[in-house]
């Protein structure tokens, strides 16, 4: 607990500084490409903690991502026709409650997210990983459908979100959102951390490696598989959810992007999977390629290095980044035998000796 | 008499149209060594199964340890005090020999009752059970790093890790050389020693006749003998499935 | 009037299945036998589709006239795929996660060059069947649906006959049930996965020209038939062709009824809200044990 709560705090003293460093620069536009890459971040370590921790590879990062976007559309819609959807008893407290704030819609995001999550493994957990992987292609295909029917969020033709100028204390209100997401980023990237040390985590491990053998050890596994699509989903959603106000204007097209599903599962391949840093560097080189490449070349063209990329690592480096940085450590450490920074730097990483 | 710990009744299971166990029953005592044999395809991976959670039945009942266990989940089983090793090993090929021992400790051993093992206690009962199964050198390895009977040890030992009151050992001795029996045969009377009551399923009659004090031999999913190992294997009836085969 | 629409979606939704069938035959071998989670047949499929596309601008031949020629092509590009996954996958014994995030990749890297060759203008083909409409009293049968549906369903035969009768057939069929056989038969099983692999790579060069027959098509378009076609493979029981069919065709009918009654816009609901209840009650498939 307490080395945990000392990662959350350097982490988010690194997030700090980070952000202040933009404001110096003063160029907004850093503001909106480090939204992205932030955003990555969370989407990469949520989709890895069912992914990399538990081996049950999710194709519908963007239904999650979506469907915490979305509940935000809902309420903000609810928020401005108070007067149309409540009864007049309830109008007062509706306007009092209301008109919320990004925190909450990001809880709010969460849990919505969170819930579908728990319904497709309660769906699909009884499966083979295959046809997991499958159901959530096919989940975010049904979810895509029914929002673009449902036009209370604007169905196909998409939403406005007109966003505040401003905020206080703050400022610019895209400096808001970018300070919210590296909340988000420290979180999540705790939350995983905290999995990896704990009971949790090692059970995660045993339904990655096999699991009639965790079911003989005495490990739950159908229970352990809930908790981990039910934190992956609410993490996903809850990236998702300030997403309306950072975009404007929200359409199924974007919200369901093929990108967010891809992107969530090339960056924890290209990273490595099997520790939070994985995640962390994936999303960052990647996330910083694509804003760069988007700038400079095309977004179809940045699309087609994060696909190669992940083709190319799955076959030649199925460890990824962090698994060759390890296996290097390694070697230099077997030179040398007292403790490096480097040796300092795997233990504060949380890689285990033995994992690959 | 006591009530004996593992009580099967009347245990029945299909695979389609494949009857493989026809109204088993069996019962073990406490502190028990007894050993199961029966030709290929007798049924008695399915009976562990059946006993372990990990196959349901369709007839007859398990009671184990005072209860009916019928319908519980293999972890739930586990947790109850039954463990079991697999024919063919099955570690977690990601985690090191010793962070393999720690899984059954973390959720078998800890989550019983009046049993908080700090992390201290784990890490030390860990370097026991490597200790005792001979791995101590290799705590820190991967699974693929061992060798063939190391891999056995590392499945014993893990299933040991749950700490239970009965300890299924599917067929452990598999491929290994006779020296390498005697390891494990050894080891598997050492944990008897210990208190925990074993059933040991086995082809190496040797091996069988050395550790058991009772022996049950199925064929076609049918018991057709129980009693003392040497009055089995001289029953006619034994012989004939042996050799008429 | 209800019934008579009613009619015409049920016979719309027949012909539909028929393709359907030919667009999932594909998967039903490399995903039903040979366990090989390819979700990236649908993008061969469109692959198929720009080929015929292609050869239909520039030297007016007939689509699926060309898919025949092509179908060397795609068998040879279907080897090589399962020569690389053969390699960095199953010979390692990696975990499934990499071979589908593998196909994934795959998927993803073909549709993308495909935009940046072509962009997402929707391309379509000439042909004077994809005219023509039969009527036969209230009933329109569109040539544009029966032609493919009729190719589909001849493929499928032709390959069912091939699986059953042949020797190279039969191997096939031995991979994922009974590997002992398979040594019986003195068969290499990676030779045999790697040309049922290859057959099924190839189906996709016919689908890919039905397609592009039955509409016009992008590269995104792809997408839509991953859920489909592994309802239609699930459903229909993994490795069976007849049950593929069977399932194409249940199908495309509840899929045309849908669009009829409520809008083409739940149509897509339809195939993957099947497809997970399937996987969620009936996962052996319906016409499974």
């Amino acid at each position: 607990m307490r080395s945990s709560l000392f990662f959350f705090l350097v982490a988010t003293l690194v997030g700090a500084l980070f952000f202040f460093g933009i404001r110096w620069v003063a160029n907004d536009y850093l503001f909106f490409a480090g939204y992205t890459v932030l955003q990555f971040i969370v989407l990469a370590t949520a989709w890895n903690i069912l992914g990399g921790y538990c081996g049950y590879v999710n194709f519908g990062s963007a239904a999650f991502f979506a469907v915490g976007a979305y509940s935000s559309v809902a309420l903000h819609k609810l928020a401005a026709g108070v007067d149309r959807y409540f009864p007049e008893a309830l109008v007062g407290l509706a306007k009092i409650v209301l008109p919320l704030n990004i925190p909450t819609l990001i809880i709010f995001g969460g849990i919505c997210s969170g819930l579908i999550g728990l319904g497709t493994g309660y769906l699909t957990l009884r499966l083979r990983g295959a046809f997991f992987a499958i159901a959530t292609l096919a989940l975010a295909v049904v979810l895509q459908t029914l929002i673009v029917n449902w036009d209370f969020v604007g169905g196909s033709r998409g939403a406005y979100i007109i966003r505040p100028q401003s905020v206080p204390i703050i400022g610019s209100y895209i400096q808001y959102l970018f300070l919210i997401m590296v909340v988000l980023s420290v979180l999540a990237l705790t939350v995983a951390r905290m999995i990896e040390r704990s009971r949790l985590g090692y059970g995660f491990a045993t339904i990655r490696d096999d699991e009639l053998a965790a079911e003989a050890c005495g490990v739950p596994t159908l229970r352990l598989k809930l908790i981990a699509t039910t934190i992956s989903g609410a993490l996903m959603g809850m990236a998702g959810a300030p997403f309306p106000y950072y975009i404007g204007y929200l359409e199924p097209g974007s919200a369901f992007g093929l990108a967010y599903a891809v992107n969530s599962i090339a960056m924890p391949m290209i990273g490595g999977t099997t520790s939070w840093v994985g995640p962390l560097v994936g999303a960052l080189l990647l996330g910083i390629i694509q804003q760069v490449a988007t700038v400079t070349i095309s977004s179809a063209v940045n699309l087609l290095i994060v696909g190669l990329l992940l083709v190319g690592f799955v076959i030649v480096a199925p460890k990824g980044i962090v698994g060759l940085v390890q296996d290097f450590m390694r070697a230099r450490a077997s030179d040398e035998g007292r403790p490096t920074w480097r040796s300092r730097l795997a233990i504060f990483a949380n890689m285990r000796p033995g994992a690959r | 008499m006591a009530e004996p710990l593992l009580q099967v009744d009347n245990l029945g299971k299909r695979f389609g149209g494949f009857v493989a166990l026809d109204g088993i029953n069996l019962s073990v005592t406490q502190g028990e060594r007894l050993g199961l044999i029966g030709p290929n395809g007798s049924g008695k991976s399915t009976l562990v199964n059946c006993m372990c959670g990990t196959l349901q039945n369709e007839t007859g009942s398990v009671r184990f340890d005072g209860h009916v266990v019928d319908g519980l989940a293999a972890h739930q089983r586990t947790h109850r005090g039954m463990a079991r090793s697999f024919q063919l090993p099955r570690p977690f090929t990601t985690l090191s020999v010793a962070e393999n021992l720690r899984v059954p400790l973390l959720y078998t051993a800890n989550t019983r009752r009046g049993t908080h093992l700090s992390p201290a206690e784990i890490t030390a009962r860990c370097e026991e059970l490597t200790g005792l199964v001979g791995l101590a050198a290799k705590a820190d390895k991967l699974p693929r790093d061992l060798t063939q009977v190391e891999m056995r040890k590392l499945e014993l030992a893990r299933a040991m890790a749950a700490e239970p009151k009965l300890l299924i050992a599917d067929e452990a001795m598999a491929g290994l050389s006779q020296s390498e029996v005697g390891d494990i045969v050894e080891l598997l009377i050492k944990l008897n020693e210990r208190g925990v009551t074993i059933i040991l399923i086995e082809h190496i009659m040797r091996a069988v006749m050395s550790f058991s004090q009772r022996l049950v031999v199925l064929v076609s999913g049918k018991k057709i003998a129980d009693g003392k190992p040497d009055d089995v294997v001289n029953n006619p009836e034994v012989i004939g499935a042996y050799l008429g085969q | 009037m209800q019934a008579e629409l009613l009619i015409n979606a049920i016979i719309a939704g027949l012909l539909l299945g028929g393709f359907y069938a030919a667009v999932t035959v594909g998967i039903s071998i490399s995903f039903g036998i040979l366990d090989i989670v390819n979700i990236a047949h649908p993008a061969f499929i469109i692959l198929g589709s720009y080929i015929a596309y292609i050869c239909n601008q520039t030297f007016g031949v007939d689509p699926i006239l060309t898919a025949i020629i092509a179908l060397p092509a795609f068998y040879a590009l279907g080897a090589a795929v399962y020569q690389v996954y053969y390699a960095s996958f199953e010979k390692r014994g990696q975990d499934a996660l990499r071979g589908l995030a593998f196909f994934f990749g795959l998927l993803f890297v073909t549709e993308v060059m495909l935009i940046l060759v072509f962009g997402v203008d929707y391309r379509y083909v000439q042909a004077a069947y994809i005219e023509y409409t039969w009527h036969i009293s209230f009933m329109d049968i569109p040539f544009r649906m029966l032609v493919p549906c009729v190719m589909g369903l001849l493929m499928v035969g032709l390959l069912q006959l091939f699986l059953s009768r042949t020797f190279t057939g039969r191997a096939i069929m031995a991979v994922s049930q009974d590997q002992l056989a398979l040594q019986l038969m003195a068969a290499d099983p990676i030779k045999v996965k790697r040309t049922a692999f290859a057959i099924a790579i190839a189906t996709a060069s016919i689908a890919g020209a039905l397609l592009i027959v039955i509409q016009p098509v992008e590269p995104s378009v792809g997408r839509e038939y991953i859920g489909r076609v592994f309802a239609i493979c699930v459903l229909g029981g993994l490795q069976s062709l007849p049950g593929t069919v069977i399932a194409a065709m249940l199908l495309g009918v509840v899929e045309s009824i849908t669009a009829t009654f409520y809008g083409p816009s739940w149509a897509p609901a339809v195939s993957f809200g099947f497809l997970l209840l399937t996987l969620a009650f009936r996962p052996a498939g319906l016409l499974g044990r």
